[in-house]
């Protein structure tokens, strides 16, 4: 028997395709310009960890039975990919990137039931993860050397470094620690944050444009921020969750630089140096690992910004946004719990009548 | 060689605090269940299960001698509920097409012997000897009793017949299309 | 000051903003359609029960005449949309996705057009409110807007409530629809009276009538129409779905909330639909019961769309014929709008006192992927006008934890549709809903059922434990009485035996 459809006669015409197709549009600018500052190694560190992580997909859905060309086509896997390629070291080997690609398929996001299923954002949790197994590889940066400039690697030079692990003459002297990492060092060496900086000697201006040791999605702040806010126009995300992030970073970051500059970095340095604004705009506002709830996503994406600066000040690690990622991924359904908006016709949260 | 002893020992002390506690907090209640079982259950009475009616049925039940889908007329709302009450997995996929059935008495053939409405357990067949018996339709559970004793024929059970008040939406089709792998149904947040 | 429509847009962020396509059918005047050659007019067009014939097959009637009266205390009495023959009651398709008959008077047209004796009240105003309440429930007037709650007993209800402020809901936030604009264009002086009379029946002080910022025309002739009465103000509302949603409404225009357990009177306020306020117009000034409606005939498939005037139970084909037919095959037919209407299998089905629209959509008009998992992107919130969670509650009641979902909001659902129009993920929210409430009511029946069936069987065992008693009793009875009757023979023998040794012993 045939059954009648169920209204809404009428759809907005949006779809799960359409959402991430914007995500990786919003993210192109950025990772175009990260491509020229860290050339060919960089590219080639991209495209695998991209591939493998749509083989994974393609080839777990199959394993399943399912309909593997239409759970692709959403996107999600790619842009998995592509998310974790931006945080990865430009220069690490290729099959860091498939390994973490993988692991973000197969264990965090298929075990889980797949497409927003998963409890745990997967690129993040598979940085985590390439962080905790290969430490030399993850912390290895190298500065920029952009592409068709004096010293850049050429196309064969650039697959030597990426799949044959064979750096070029005067690797040594390309390598540089990230700002974060550097001031971290100078500081467990007893010199305080304004001198540590100097000698880092990148100043926030080379940041803005990301002229620095990094990962491609730390470079290029404006870019990224240029694609976060085109986003949040489209309505593809909602600004509560990058805004209260920003705000659960700069505000600790703020209050205690003018407390005592010595020890705690500025507000701007925390912005522009590390991976905050790829993790406020693009990986914190993943919609299947952050609450559903306006109140809900603020209260989770300033935890995600308090626990980066925790994390960055006092923790072990220079960088914090995979790590306070996953923290405050554990907590989306306990907050999806609690912090359900008030019915209509409902009294207020705290006198309302618990129903059967 | 303390580590291990000390572990050892350990696992045993609460081990056996574990089979202490099970032995002695255990839940007493099987009359309670079957009672509640029974609470459930129709009571009608009306045997179609293989037990002599509903207490019986009641006590199988608890006892796990009898499947939840044993009883037609509560239908798939009475399994589910079973189900839920005795903790066992109900496979209602066999049940799908049971619809609740109503007994219709042809005139035609009814010679008003009263055969059907002596053995109606809800007296929901309702005439007067050698006069045409009717069936009071909010009554008839459909079990059926009346069309073995009939000896005319002149009884059939037949789905109940849907009304505009009573139709309901039925429930949208799965998500996913899955080829034959069942799919995680939990949601993500559960 | 700030603009109000600012204010509200701030406060306030549910909602959709579906295309509109009201242009399809507002162009044009409204049409009122020839008389079709027979109405099938059922008596189940409003909610709660059935209005019962009283008219018999053969029977001739006049226009206006009642041929159903209502039964119990929610129904509304159907009326003979024009003179004719009786010719059929019985089963006769619904206009409703599930294609169930529902009994239906069918009548031959004879073309008179002959009216019944009216009887209008000379001056209504003059009347006391209850008495214009039971002219309203006699004119079998319900809520035009898609309800189609009996009207007069919203009115009573009105009148026992201490109702401050009476509401119009000129809003048609349904897109494609069209019939309330051209409705308020064209007749606004007799929706004005209408919705002074209701004032008058309900006792309230003030009007506020809400008209949607899509329709200035309307808004125009209403403004036009109202101005000789202080008590009446017309606010511009936001376009926004569901704004004709009347807790939205109430919620937009006074800015209070009804109780979730409560009715709008609550909140000292009454809200009808204009078209409503028309119905009550024609009920009290002419004497005229309610035998017709404006519908919006529109979608991609209707060649020549716009709003008709047509009597209760013209068959829909006669419509979408009049409005020039379908171009091709049509992919769906809906009664009223696309964000809430139900699909119909065929258009051999009446018109009744709620079909505010028939349209026939094509292909492209209709969503077309098929459903995939949620990402729990949370537009679904964002969009659901009463709060609600819809993507978690739909989780809920996929794998069958109904109850669950009622602790979530369930029944504080309206079903609008806002969540399923907005899911990037195609998920039929909105028709999980649905599923489960139907789904809870159907329980909630058969717990009914059973309980009735349980103490039927108590009370046959009873009797039959009565029987055997009284059966063993009388047995008992009976044996008793035969050994008395048999001691007492014996006795006789006895004393006869005695009498006859004595006689003899004394001879």
């Amino acid at each position: 028997m045939k059954y009648a459809a169920h209204a809404p006669h009428a759809h907005a015409r949006a779809s799960i395709g359409r959402l991430m197709l914007w995500v990786m549009i919003a993210l192109t600018p950025a990772t175009l310009y990260a491509f020229w500052l860290y050339g060919w190694p960089a590219i080639f560190l991209w495209a695998v960890t991209v591939l493998s992580a749509a083989g994974a997909e393609f080839f777990v859905l199959r394993l399943m039975q399912r309909d593997a060309a239409r759970g692709l086509a959403d996107g999600t896997a790619v842009l998995t990919g592509w998310l974790l390629a931006l945080t990865l070291p430009p220069w690490a080997p290729w099959w860091v990137g498939v390994i973490g690609s993988v692991f973000a398929i197969v264990v965090v996001k298929q075990v889980f039931g797949g497409t927003g299923q998963n409890l745990f954002n997967p690129a993040m949790a598979a940085r985590v993860m390439l962080l905790i197994s290969f430490p030399v590889e993850l912390t290895t940066w190298v500065g920029p050397s952009p592409l068709f400039g004096a010293g850049a690697l050429s196309f064969v030079e650039g697959a030597r470094v990426t799949f044959l692990g064979q750096m070029p003459l005067g690797f040594d002297a390309l390598t540089s620690a990230t700002t974060l990492g550097h001031v971290k060092t100078e500081l467990t060496r007893g010199i305080d944050v304004p001198a540590a900086l100097a000698s880092h000697g990148q100043g926030l201006g080379a940041s803005l444009i990301g002229l620095h040791a990094g990962s491609l999605g730390e470079t290029a702040a404006v870019l990224l921020l240029a694609g976060g806010v085109l986003l949040i126009a489209l309505r593809v995300i909602r600004w509560h969750i990058p805004v209260a992030m920003l705000a659960g970073v700069l505000l600790p970051a703020m209050l205690m630089h003018a407390h005592d500059p010595a020890r705690y970095l500025d507000a701007g340095t925390h912005l522009l140096a590390g991976g905050l604004i790829l993790g406020a705009f693009f990986i914190a506002s993943d919609p299947a690992t952050s609450p559903g709830t306006a109140r809900g996503q603020l209260l989770f994406g300033f935890g995600c910004g308090l626990l980066v600066w925790v994390i960055r000040t006092w923790g072990g690690y220079p960088e914090a946004v995979a790590f306070a990622v996953l923290l405050m991924n554990a907590f989306t359904p306990v907050i999806d719990r609690y912090l359900r908006p008030r019915i209509y016709g409902h009294p207020a949260r705290f006198a309302r009548r618990t129903r059967p | 060689m303390v580590a291990v002893l000390s572990l050892t020992g350990l696992g045993l002390l609460l081990g056996l605090g574990l089979g202490v506690a099970a032995k002695f907090l255990r839940v007493e209640q099987e009359d309670g269940r079957i009672a509640e079982v029974e609470a459930l259950l129709p009571g009608s009475q009306c045997g179609q299960c293989g037990f002599p009616g509903c207490a019986p049925a009641a006590a199988a039940l608890v006892a796990g001698a009898a499947p939840v889908t044993l009883c037609p007329p509560g239908g798939r709302d009475l399994v589910e509920k079973l189900a839920a009450l005795l903790g066992v997995e109900a496979d209602t996929a066999g049940m799908a097409e049971t619809v609740p059935m109503l007994a219709i008495i042809e005139e035609t053939q009814c010679i008003g012997c009263t055969k059907c409405f002596k053995v109606c357990p809800t007296d929901a067949v309702i005439g007067a000897t050698r006069q045409v018996h009717n069936v009071l339709r909010e009554a008839c559970t459909g079990c059926g009793k009346c069309v073995d004793v009939c000896p005319t024929l002149a009884i059939s059970l037949e789905p109940v017949p849907a009304t505009l008040q009573s139709w309901t939406w039925h429930k949208p089709p799965r998500e996913l299309p899955v080829l034959n792998a069942p799919l995680s149904t939990a949601g993500a947040s559960c | 000051m700030l603009n109000r429509d600012w204010l509200t847009r701030l406060r306030l962020r549910w909602g959709v903003h579906p295309l509109g396509r009201k242009e399809q059918g507002n162009r044009e005047g409204i049409l009122t359609l020839p008389l079709p050659s027979r109405l099938h007019v059922p008596m189940l067009q409003h909610t709660g029960q059935p209005a019962k014939p009283r008219v018999t097959v053969g029977q001739r009637v006049r226009k206006g005449e009642m041929i159903a009266a209502r039964q119990g205390n929610i129904s509304a009495p159907v009326h003979a949309p024009t003179s004719g023959t009786v010719i059929a009651i019985g089963d006769y398709p619904a206009p409703h996705p599930s294609g169930l008959p529902v009994l239906t008077v069918s009548i031959d047209c004879d073309g008179l057009e002959e009216w019944v004796d009216l009887d209008p009240p000379s001056d209504p105003f003059a009347l006391a409110p209850e008495a214009l309440a039971a002219k309203v429930a006699e004119a079998g007037i319900v809520g035009l807007g898609g309800a189609t709650f009996p009207s007069a007993v919203k009115m009573a209800l009105g009148l026992r409530t201490q109702v401050r402020t009476l509401l119009v809901n000129g809003s048609e936030c349904e897109p494609y629809l069209s019939c309330d604009d051209r409705l308020m264009r064209e007749r606004a002086a007799a929706i004005v009276d209408g919705m002074n009379l209701i004032r008058h029946a309900v006792g309230a002080e003030t009007i506020l009538c809400g008209i949607e910022d899509n329709k200035p025309e309307a808004l125009a002739a209403m403004r036009e129409a109202a101005a000789p009465f202080p008590h009446i103000a017309l606010r511009r509302l936001p376009t926004r779905y569901p704004m004709g949603s009347d807790r939205q409404l109430i919620q937009v225009l006074t800015g209070r909330e009804v109780p979730s357990d409560g009715r709008s009177a609550d909140v000292g306020v009454l809200v009808h639909n204009v078209a409503t306020c028309y119905a009550v117009h024609e009920a009290l000034r002419y004497g005229r019961p309610l035998i017709s409606r404006i519908v919006t005939v529109a979608g991609g498939a209707v060649r020549a769309p716009r709003n008709v005037e047509a009597l209760i139970g013209t068959p829909a084909r006669y419509l979408v014929e009049q409005c020039g037919g379908l171009s091709g095959e049509s992919a769906r037919l809906v009664m009223g709008g696309p964000m809430m209407g139900l699909e119909l299998a065929s258009l051999d089905v009446p018109v009744i006192k709620g079909s505010s629209g028939i349209l026939a959509l094509d292909a492209s008009e209709l969503p077309s992927a098929t459903p995939s998992p949620c990402i729990r992107c949370g537009q679904c919130v964002t969009a659901c006008p009463m709060n609600l969670m819809p993507f978690e509650m739909s989780a809920r009641i996929r794998t069958g934890a109904l109850d669950e979902a009622v602790g979530m909001g369930l029944k504080d659902c309206l079903t609008c549709g806002a969540c399923s129009y907005v899911c990037p993920a195609h998920i039929p929210l909105s028709h999980y809903f649905n599923y489960a409430r139907g789904e809870l009511t159907r329980r909630e029946r058969n717990t009914l059922r059973q309980e009735s069936i349980r103490k039927l069987v108590a009370e046959r065992s009873e009797r039959l434990e009565r029987d055997a008693r009284e059966k063993a009793e009388a047995a008992a009875r009976r044996k008793a009485e035969r050994e008395r009757a048999k001691a007492e023979a014996d006795a006789a023998r006895a004393a006869k035996a005695a009498a006859k040794a004595a006689e003899e012993s004394s001879a």
